[in-house]
């Protein structure tokens, strides 16, 4: 890194107008930064130039390029339009995929300054984090992402012309209905092959050989006869059940399921799947985009490569993504991930370069250690939302944002606050907030618990319901009775309360022709 | 790092997602529209636009908390007031403290609003309806004639001389007759020029000769013969005509309540959007009428109040009137829609009767009568309970089998269908007509 600070460098670009060149340009001096200084590591880029109408049609469609066709899809793309056109919601400036090539969408009427903080944002802040924090990793595979949606359209496709359009509609629409509840939460365990199996073997082996000692042999043993497994114990384990993915349940198990319904399932499963992520990071992977490229902007306009109107115009528009309202503000409308992520980032350098006392006590692995793009580069990679939080949130940021925890216990006359921003509340606060960015704990927590295939076929679902909170009936109903649709025969889901074992409320559905071929009786 | 311009890819990419969309909610977005074209001025109900959707018949359900019972933690920022331990009142549902909650997908559960194009919505609003077989036969019929080209003839006037035509014809006769050039008369003169020193008399003799001939001959065969002359022939053929008026006929008297009019209102605009579909203009003519009539604009058709007795036909004379001044039968589709209570004077029945059956019937192409009640006495459209003196009328009238029809309405969602019934495709004619 044998930056000599020269101020003398030529501005990128002058005034709004910009050209493919200049985009190059910008792409090329960016780089230079990243990768340079702050020693990220990022996918190759596609840069994709796109108009209104491309971007209201990349919203509609999850941002992907490619996707199948549901008429869920137009009815998002009728709505936002609509909102569009009435003025009521701007354009996101860019759209980024997690693939590779990376690929990241700006829109056309963005002027020079917007496309080189996009740039920065998505094409290195979100490319960095997508290609190396853990979790993208373990689920996501972004070399094949765009081959599978190609796939996954042309097989929707072929479906429809085989099957009918209506037919198919049906079965997405089942499927979408459960696609919050087809993620698996935890990588399976892998069976092993041969070869490991008795890799394995010979190791264990050898450990006996080496700690064998005859005298074990002597001392008396428990009885080792293990009760034998009952037969529902059986049947559950053969089921694999519970099971908390209801998609990959009813592809694996709905007995009356065609193939290619089945193959359906799996579609949006595996979409629903690449999306957890996503879910899981939202305050992280925002927070990388934008503290990137305010280090990039800024670097940039330090080498004389931006303008000063250009910096102005940047920073108003980066404290605008930044900002965030109080709750008794009318355009408070949650916690902003943006402001949360790019302000606990920020405190992370502070924390590295001038630590407090205070931070000392706090974070003592990391405080005055002077190197805060290696904190931040460890934290990308190894950290989701929750622990990120649970780990990094100083007591200084809960001062700043003036984070309080209230409690609505539904028994209570009375909203109760629990904690403030002051010495006994930080950790409390803490947790608090790391909790509500747990998907374990966010998610409805829905099972798949006993299922007798061998007699009435009755699928039972259990509803842990957390803190006695139960689901919207309304909704409820019409999902079960897309799960009975798929399962083609009755199902039953229980509300139970977690802490006394009672069922809470119960909600059944019988299946109706359409998907499934239903016998009467 | 590519670079890659999509803004040339080809737009309306999510055109197959909309259609499949629309199908879905089509009957929601059928109701949505009808809905819309009531509040709507006549003339631009077919404009496309806006439609509101309920938010739960296009809803994707999922398993979601509920929003009530249970204990929920919040995490605030912008504390100022509170410390540990502090009790706040509960707000209201839906406000204050509960701000982190939501619905799920951060998308809100009103109504969804969204755009129809033009075509969109007329094709919803006129799904499966057609000009009746009367009407359609009477379209073919009112012809306009427009003068085509239709070839040559020999015949005809200057302004119409086919110049190429008749030079192509002069040209072959010419050649045909071996009429001479004027460059082989030139050539032989340039000979006898030289042999005029006298070295071979026989042949200038001879050459001299034959140049007199061809001189004769070129006096012979003109250079364009009567023969010869073409003219572009024009052949009359009919054509549809292509414009339609619309009189809007109403009975305005006290007895005419504003959900009456309202009623008549819906009708007419249907109307409007129907004949708009066939024709390329469309005229509308408000005409009211008491004791008196007389032409309006629409503002004042449908709000202005007037008082008075109800004589219809001088609603009649104000439309065949009208019609002589403005609208030629010969070059005009006519239709006309009237509303009214059923009152009329008695003694003005005969007159109504005869002006109709005499002098508009025969210039129209349809004439539909609405019998609006109050919404109170309701019944199913085509029951007739008691009949008004306008309606005995009239019915003798489409006894003798006249280019007319009539419905009663009494409620706003009658009118629909009324007029769905009055147009509704009929199948077996349909079949006979292709």
């Amino acid at each position: 890194m044998s930056t000599t600070l020269i101020k003398a460098e030529r501005p990128l670009f002058e005034g709004a107008d910009w050209e493919f060149s200049t985009i190059q340009r910008c792409h090329d001096a960016i780089e230079k930064v990243a990768l340079g200084e702050m020693g990220l590591d990022v996918y190759t880029n596609q840069i994709e130039v796109i108009g209104t109408e491309q971007m209201l049609d990349a919203y509609s469609s999850i941002g992907m390029p490619l996707f199948y066709k549901h008429w869920s899809f137009g009815k998002h793309f009728a709505r936002n339009e609509a909102m569009y056109r009435a003025g009521m919601q701007g354009l996101a400036y860019e759209i980024v995929i997690n693939s590779n090539p990376c690929i990241s969408y700006i829109m056309e009427e963005n002027t020079a300054t917007m496309q080189t903080l996009v740039i920065a944002h998505a094409a290195f802040g979100h490319n960095h984090f997508f290609k190396n924090n853990y979790l993208f990793q373990q689920w996501t595979d972004a070399n094949g992402i765009l081959d599978y949606l190609e796939f996954a359209r042309d097989y929707i496709m072929s479906c429809e012309q085989r099957y009918g359009e209506a037919a198919v509609e049906r079965l997405l629409d089942a499927a979408h209905a459960l696609m919050s509840q087809a993620v698996h939460k935890y990588p399976r365990k892998r069976t092993n092959d041969l070869r490991s199996e008795e890799k394995r073997e010979r190791e264990r082996r050898e450990h006996d050989e080496k700690v064998f000692n005859d005298l074990w042999r002597t001392v008396p043993g428990k009885d080792n006869t293990r009760s034998n497994p009952t037969a529902e114990e059986q049947r559950k384990a053969l089921l694999q059940l519970p099971q908390e993915n209801l998609l990959y349940f009813m592809e694996k198990t709905a007995p009356r399921l065609q193939p290619w319904q089945r193959e359906v399932l799996r579609i949006v499963r595996i979409i629903a799947q690449y999306f957890y992520p996503q879910s899981q990071t939202k305050v992280m992977n925002e927070g990388c985009a934008t503290y990137t490229h305010y280090q990039i902007m800024n670097r940039l306009h330090a080498k004389g490569q931006l303008t000063d109107g250009a910096m102005v115009e940047f920073l108003q528009s980066h404290t605008n993504v930044v900002f965030q309202p109080d709750f008794d503000d009318r355009r408070y409308s949650g916690l902003n991930p943006y402001a949360l992520g790019f302000s606990m980032m920020q405190d992370i350098e502070r924390i590295c370069t001038e630590p407090t006392e205070e931070d000392e006590q706090w974070f003592p692995h990391i405080a005055g250690c002077n190197d805060p793009m290696n904190v931040l580069r460890d934290v990308w990679a190894n950290y989701r939302d929750e622990s990120f939080i649970l780990q990094y949130l100083s007591p200084r940021l809960v001062r700043k944002f003036g984070l309080f925890h209230v409690l609505d216990d539904s028994n209570e006359p009375n909203l109760r606050v629990e904690a403030i921003h002051d010495e006994r509340g930080y950790r409390k606060i803490k947790q608090a907030l790391a909790r509500q960015y747990d998907v374990a704990w966010n998610s409805t927590d829905i099972q798949v618990v006993d299922v007798n295939l061998a007699g009435d076929r009755r699928l039972i679902l259990h509803h842990r319901a957390l803190n006695r909170i139960l689901l919207d009936e309304k909704d409820a109903r019409m999902v079960m009775q897309h799960l009975a649709d798929l399962w083609g025969y009755d199902v039953l889901l229980k509300e139970i309360d977690p802490a006394t074992d009672a069922v809470l409320k119960e909600h059944a559905a019988s299946p109706r022709p359409g998907i499934v071929k239903i016998e009467t009786s | 790092m590519h670079i890659v311009d999509r803004r040339l890819n080809p737009s309306g990419k999510n055109l197959s997602n909309r259609q499949r969309f629309m199908r879905r909610a089509k009957s929601q977005i059928r109701k949505a529209v009808h809905e819309s074209a009531g509040s709507r001025s006549i003339k631009d109900a077919d404009e496309g636009g806006e439609v509101v959707l309920p938010a739960q018949g296009v809803h994707e359900p999922s398993f979601r908390r509920g929003s009530g019972g249970g204990i929920r933690d919040y995490l605030l920022p912008g504390n100022k007031e509170y410390i540990a331990g502090d009790t706040i009142q509960r707000p209201p549902s839906g406000g204050g403290g509960g701000g982190s909650e939501g619905s799920p997908d951060g998308e809100g559960e009103d109504d969804f609003r969204f755009a129809l194009s033009r075509d969109e919505f007329v094709d919803l609003f006129l799904e499966d309806l057609e000009l009746p077989d009367l009407a359609k036969r009477k379209v073919v019929n009112a012809e306009a004639m427009v003068w085509h080209r239709a070839g040559y003839s020999v015949t005809g006037s200057p302004a119409n001389l086919a110049l190429n035509r008749t030079v192509r014809n002069s040209l072959s006769r010419r050649i045909a007759l071996r009429r001479p050039k004027p460059d082989e008369l030139q050539a032989l003169r340039d000979e006898i020029e030289e042999l005029n020193d006298g070295s071979d008399e026989e042949r200038r003799i001879r050459l001299e000769a034959e140049l007199a001939r061809k001189v004769r001959r070129i006096g012979l065969i003109p250079y364009i013969d009567p023969l010869d002359v073409r003219y572009k022939r024009f052949d009359p053929q009919p054509r549809p005509v292509a414009q339609a008026v619309m009189f809007c006929l109403m009975d305005v008297s006290g007895s005419m309540t504003e959900h009456m009019k309202d009623l008549a209102k819906r009708f007419y605009v249907l109307l409007y959007i129907f004949l708009k579909r066939r024709y390329k203009n469309v005229d509308v003519v408000f005409i009211r009428h008491t004791h008196q009539a007389s032409e309006v604009d629409e503002d004042t058709f449908f709000n202005s109040p007037e008082t008075g007795g109800t004589v219809v036909s001088t609603a009649l004379e104000e439309m065949q009137r009208v019609i002589k001044d403005r609208y030629n039968p010969d070059s005009w589709n006519i239709y006309a829609a009237q509303a009214s209570d059923g009152d009329n004077t008695a003694s003005d029945n005969d007159k109504t009767a005869a002006l109709l059956t005499k002098v508009l019937l025969p210039c129209c192409q349809y004439y539909a009568y609405l019998e609006v009640g109050r919404d109170s006495e309701h019944f199913p459209p085509g029951f007739i309970r008691r009949d008004s003196d306008l309606w005995q009328t009239y019915s003798t009238i489409i006894r003798n089998g006249a280019p007319m029809a009539m419905r009663k309405v009494g409620h706003r969602r009658d009118i629909y269908p009324v007029f769905r019934e009055l147009f509704a495709k009929k199948q077996g004619a349909e079949a006979h007509a292709e």
